[in-house]
């Protein structure tokens, strides 16, 4: 499935990125420490967080992750979204909290 | 080859960038994705530890195609106990660090579990230098 599949199915809002709309998915991480992301998450999969600083950016580049949601309706700070689009990694978003995101995600996926 | 970048302490604006940049370079050289992938989560968390932790840093990569030799020498508070420190969990990041997602205590072990060797010398008040070695093309096909 490609990203723009789960932004249609799970009707999310694209706030930064559009251009790696196409980009593959081979699954997804739910957490907000990033030295767990950084550690534990594969390339390809989606990060679903409620941080919306740069350094979320840094790592989703680093370890080659699809896409990124923001939960809540958090959405992503100035330079964030910034390094999205010269990354070509979409923040996504979503009015619901990570556990019923998680959970619609995973039923979409597995 | 070698490479030379500096850190700047405090500012999570830059933090990473010369993990991304040498990420690009071991593309270049072809390096296998799977030591790109564990020289990149070792690296980033020392490079951010020199940001979140010291005041700033120097980082120095020497590449050929058996090995990568990665050395960051900070100035800095040191750490007292480096034991204590490499303990998943230990953290003595301040809670606006924290609030970022930073301070979770889980940078060295990543750091430790993604190298084949590291090594940490430090002195209190002065600095700490962090050395991570990489031996290349040793992971096992199909992992
Ligand atoms: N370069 C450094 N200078 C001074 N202290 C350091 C340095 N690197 C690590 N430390 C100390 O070791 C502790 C543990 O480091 P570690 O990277 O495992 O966790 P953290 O940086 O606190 O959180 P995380 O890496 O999960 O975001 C730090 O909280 C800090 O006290
Ligand atoms: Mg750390």
């Amino acid at each position: 499935m490609i990203v723009k599949e789960i932004v249609e199915k799970l009707n999310l809002t694209v706030h930064s990125g559009e251009a790696g709309l196409s980009r593959e998915i081979t699954g997804g991480y739910t957490s907000d420490l990033l030295s767990d992301v950084m550690g534990n998450c594969d390339a390809g999969k989606i990060w679903i967080t409620l941080q919306t600083h740069k350094n979320v950016m840094a790592i989703a580049s680093l370890k080659d992750i699809a896409a990124v949601i923001l939960i809540k309706d958090l959405k992503p700070e100035t330079d964030m979204a910034a390094q999205s689009e010269t990354e070509e990694i979409p923040v996504l978003g979503t009015s619901l909290p990570a556990f019923e995101l998680t959970g619609q995600l995973y039923e979409l996926l597995k | 080859m070698l490479f030379d970048f500096e850190i700047q302490g405090g500012d999570f604006a830059t933090a990473g960038n010369a993990s991304s940049q040498i990420k690009k370079i071991l593309k270049q050289l072809n390096v296998d994705h799977r030591d790109i992938k564990r020289i990149v989560v070792a690296l980033y968390e020392a490079e951010v530890n020199v940001v979140a932790h010291a005041f700033g840093g120097k980082i120095s990569a020497e590449i050929n195609t058996t090995e990568v030799r990665i050395r960051l020498v900070d100035e800095g508070p040191g750490i007292p106990d480096i034991e204590l420190a490499m303990q998943q969990g230990y953290s003595t990041a301040s809670p606006e660090v924290r609030e970022m997602g930073f301070g979770a205590g889980m940078g060295l072990p990543n750091m430790k579990k993604n190298t084949d060797e590291m090594h940490i010398t430090s002195v209190v008040d002065e600095g700490t230098t962090v050395e991570l070695i990489f031996f290349l093309n040793q992971t096992p096909p199909n992992h």
